[in-house]
């Protein structure tokens, strides 16, 4: 285990997750107002129809599949009774769907951002960064899996890239086990671990605040004028509402 | 029953010239900015005519609104919440900038720059959108004053419905101006809509607002609104709607449109609603029963319940005053006369109309008749199938009767007050034939005809025990602001803390007026515009630098 392999896989995930958790706060805090999808449907909307639900649909599969396949132990999988064979299965059938449908759908996303007039104006360097780290790190972990699963003769991350996410959540990281990895995945990671540290800082907050509360609130809501005050600083001393 | 107090308008349509100077201030006070070119919290259609949105009326295609759905109950025309979260990452259902229209300027500079030629350069038409030159093809008021009425009026999703035989002919043909607001529904669907619950009807007077630090840019609010009033900044990415120019109201002001009103046909004032029974009559089963309904559950402030209900809910004194003296109130149940904007969109919308009588009256002139006569009119109103059929569509869902009982007394003043005018005497039975009497009349003649200002907005100030938390005060000394409205912040115009509005607007007026290329963030420093320079000082750039003054 040399130094470069620390940097790696200890010091970059956490300079990454700290980065994320700390830059949504302070996005939240000092940048309510730019927290947005910044929606671009308005410009166009016939190629956004087709490639923005292939892509959200998509990687949302893909997360959940990140979830299950480097959060829940493969202990946990074989004591439910699921072989190594049935669960590689469907692992590498639905990632492939769900990943081969998120590239589609970020192909066609970027190819909409670059060739339409308005969208393309539209688009800040911001967006750029984020869009260019992000179809890496897509592609490199398609790529990954591909090479692994169907040219190569398969290959069971989940007995060591897991291990090694999860001991970084432990606070006992375990560089070791990544550094062994084959170097898809590897680059596969550490592209996400920079689209994790910037994330907060382009358009993907929208992520975080996914609107789920919607499907349980009353339709039509009220606010006072004085309990909640829209777009305004906190009232400054002396300025403090009084008693009602 | 739960008594909340609403800020409502009506407006008197016989009375509107079409001078489109309600939708020139209020662009000027509100949305003169980046983002919003397209936007019109105001705008005034010729009707018949497609509307602004396009074809906004037709809910088949935009699905606005709410429907009942096999049970009876409400639901959202667009679909559920589920089905909103499942369309969210691409709405089917949303309008382009075309639908709308796609914002210019002119290459103004070409006329300076030109090289000597032989003929006159000229200012070509450039998209606001993408900065490129553009043909105009379409605008808020395209078909303004019936223009290109014989291909544009057949697409008019009111008029469609009325006649199957689309084409207007010469001698059918009858216009009016529609000014539109937003309606400050009391269902508001496009609150219903908002998935992140950014948007809010405000408890103290009704005002649906969009909270810009809650929205998300998830756009469904524009779909939800039949009447196409929310709109999404294109820069921005966050939705934006009219505010019935909360900041004027809150101090007693009347909203910019109605202030500058050429017309003076706008009323303000309060009314008092019972909140437990919107839903259910908003759920009404007959389409043509939403207008009854809605009056239903408006209160009436001289009942003594109604008052004692309200002062438990905590409505003030003054505000309750306000609403005993409400022009609303009177033009909607007193005199009979105002009507809601498409009750069927179920929404209970709050900014009413009183339908014009000037179709009726032109064609009674055209043919040679007497338009001042109470028995011509009341004829006529009787026998004009199609303008009658127009007005009832959009105003109570295609039922005639209503409108047609207005008309009646709006027939009724005219001759009733003719007669005084012409030093005759005053006749009761013009009167009785409406349901009225004279004294009614002329009360009715004193509001909508002479209208003095204090009678046409009664508008109650928000509460000065609250005047520390009000918008702009609560922001502390709203000068105590650094830099602009967030432009040029580390992710674009769009961040940054909120400006307070007053600083927002003096920021985005300047630089209006500071420039007069293309409306471009980082391009909006350049030379004066003269349209609003008011000849005081020398801004920069104004006049050419001089060497002398300069040392
Ligand atoms: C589950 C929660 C999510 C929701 C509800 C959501 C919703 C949306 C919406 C409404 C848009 C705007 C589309 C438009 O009208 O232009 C958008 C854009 C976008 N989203 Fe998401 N999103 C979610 C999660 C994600 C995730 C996890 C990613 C990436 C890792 C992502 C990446 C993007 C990108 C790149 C765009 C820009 C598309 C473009 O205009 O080029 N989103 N999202
Ligand atoms: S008219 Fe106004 S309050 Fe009513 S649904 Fe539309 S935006 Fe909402
Ligand atoms: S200012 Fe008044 S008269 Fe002129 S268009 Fe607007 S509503 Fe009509």
């Amino acid at each position: 285990m040399n130094a470069l392999d620390v940097l790696l896989w200890v010091v970059a995930p956490y300079v990454a997750l700290t980065v994320f958790v700390l830059g949504h706060v302070w996005r939240y805090r000092y940048d309510k107002f730019g927290w947005t999808t910044r929606s671009s449907q308005m410009y166009e909307s016939r190629l956004l129809r087709i490639g923005s639900p292939l892509f959200h649909f998509g990687i949302l599969v893909v997360a959940l599949g990140h979830i299950g396949g480097l959060v829940i132990p493969k202990s946990w999988t074989e004591a439910a009774g699921i072989s190594e064979e049935a669960y590689h299965l469907v692992a590498v059938v639905l990632g492939t769907i769900a990943g081969v449908a998120t590239l589609g759908g970020i192909a066609i996303l970027i190819y909409r951002r670059r060739t339409v007039g308005p969208v393309f104006t539209a688009t800040t360097r911001n967006d750029k960064l984020m869009y260019a780290v992000l179809a890496v790190t897509i592609v490199l972990g398609l790529v990954a899996t591909v090479m692994a699963n169907i040219v190569g003769g398969g290959y069971d991350y989940r007995t060591t890239i897991s291990p090694w996410f999860r001991s970084i959540f432990y606070f006992q990281p375990d560089p070791a086990l990544m550094a062994g990895a084959p170097l898809l995945f590897q680059l596969h990671a550490l592209s996400a671990l920079l689209l994790f540290a910037i994330w907060p800082f382009t358009r993907l907050v929208h992520m975080l605040t996914a609107p789920v509360g919607y499907l349980t609130r009353p339709y039509v809501v009220y606010r006072s004028r004085d309990e909640q005050r829209a777009g305004t600083r906190a009232p400054r001393r002396g300025w403090e509402p009084t008693s009602r | 029953m739960r008594v909340m107090a609403q800020l409502a308008m009506v407006m008197n349509l016989d009375k509107c010239i079409g001078c489109h100077t309600c939708s020139v201030t209020c662009k000027q006070a509100w949305t003169n900015r980046a983002g919003t070119e397209y936007v019109w919290f105001n705008n005034v259609e010729t009707r018949p005519g497609q509307g602004y949105p396009r074809t906004y009326q037709d809910q088949e295609k935009w699905k606005g609104g709410w429907e009942l759905n096999a049970r009876g109950r409400l639901k959202l025309k667009a679909g559920g919440r589920l089905k909103k979260l499942f369309s969210i990452f691409a709405n089917p259902l949303m309008p382009s900038i075309q639908d709308y229209y796609e914002p210019w300027t002119y290459d103004y500079d070409r006329l300076f720059s030109a090289p000597m030629q032989a003929d006159t350069p000229v200012a070509r038409p450039r998209s606001l959108i993408t900065g490129e030159p553009t043909k105009i093809s379409w605008s808020a008021n395209w078909d303004d004053n019936l223009a290109g009425a014989p291909e544009l009026a057949p697409s008019d999703p009111v008029l469609r419905k009325v006649s199957d035989q689309v084409t207007l002919s010469f001698e059918q043909a009858f216009m009016f101006y529609l000014p539109r607001i937003c309606e400050h529904c009391l269902n508001p669907s496009c609150v219903s809509s908002c998935p992140s619950g950014a948007m809010y009807k405000r408890s103290e007077d009704g005002i649906v607002l969009v909270d810009q630090d809650r929205c998300r840019g998830w756009r469904m609010c524009v779909t939800g609104c039949p009447y196409k009033k929310v709109y999404f900044n294109h820069r921005t990415g966050k939705a934006e709607k009219c505010t019935f120019c909360f900041p004027r109201v809150e101090v007693g002001l009347p909203t910019v449109c109605s202030e500058t009103c050429v017309g003076r046909l706008r009323y303000i004032g309060i009314i008092l609603y019972d909140a437990d029974r919107v839903t259910e009559a908003a759920s009404v089963a007959d389409d043509r029963a939403l207008y009854e309904a809605q009056k239903s559950v408006m209160l009436d402030p001289h009942d003594p319940a109604v008052i004692a209900a309200a002062r438990a809910e905590g409505i003030p004194e003054d505000w309750l005053e306000a609403a005993r003296r409400s022009p609303i109130h009177k033009l909607i149940f007193e005199f009979g006369v105002a009507l809601p904007l498409h009750p069927e969109y179920r929404t209970m919308p709050m900014v009413w109309y009183i339908p014009p009588l000037s179709p009726v009256v032109d064609v009674l002139a055209e043919t040679g008749h007497d338009g001042e006569d109470a028995g011509n009119l009341f004829g006529a109103i009787d026998a004009l199938r199609i303008p009658i059929g127009y007005l009832a569509e959009l105003f109570t869902a295609g039922d005639p009767e209503p409108v047609r009982g207005v008309l009646r007394r709006l027939a009724a003043m005219r001759s009733y007050m003719r007669r005084l005018n012409l030093g005759q005497k005053a006749d009761e039975s013009i009167a009785a034939a409406v349901g009225m009497t004279g004294e009614g009349i002329e009360a009715m003649h004193r509001l909508l005809a002479i209208a003095p200002y204090g009678e046409r907005y009664v508008i109650p100030k928000a509460h000065a025990e609250q005047g520390a938390q009000l918008e702009e005060l609560a922001t502390g000394c709203s000068l105590d602001y650094d830099g602009g409205p967030g432009m040029g912040g580390p992710f674009g115009e769009a961040s940054g803390r909120p400006a307070p509005i007053a600083v927002e607007n003096f920021h985005a007026l300047r630089e209006r007026q500071a420039g007069d290329d293309i409306d471009d963030a980082h391009e909006l420093r350049g030379r004066v515009n003269l349209l609003n320079w008011d000849g005081k000082g020398t801004p920069d750039g104004l006049f050419p630098k001089n060497g002398k003054k300069e040392s």
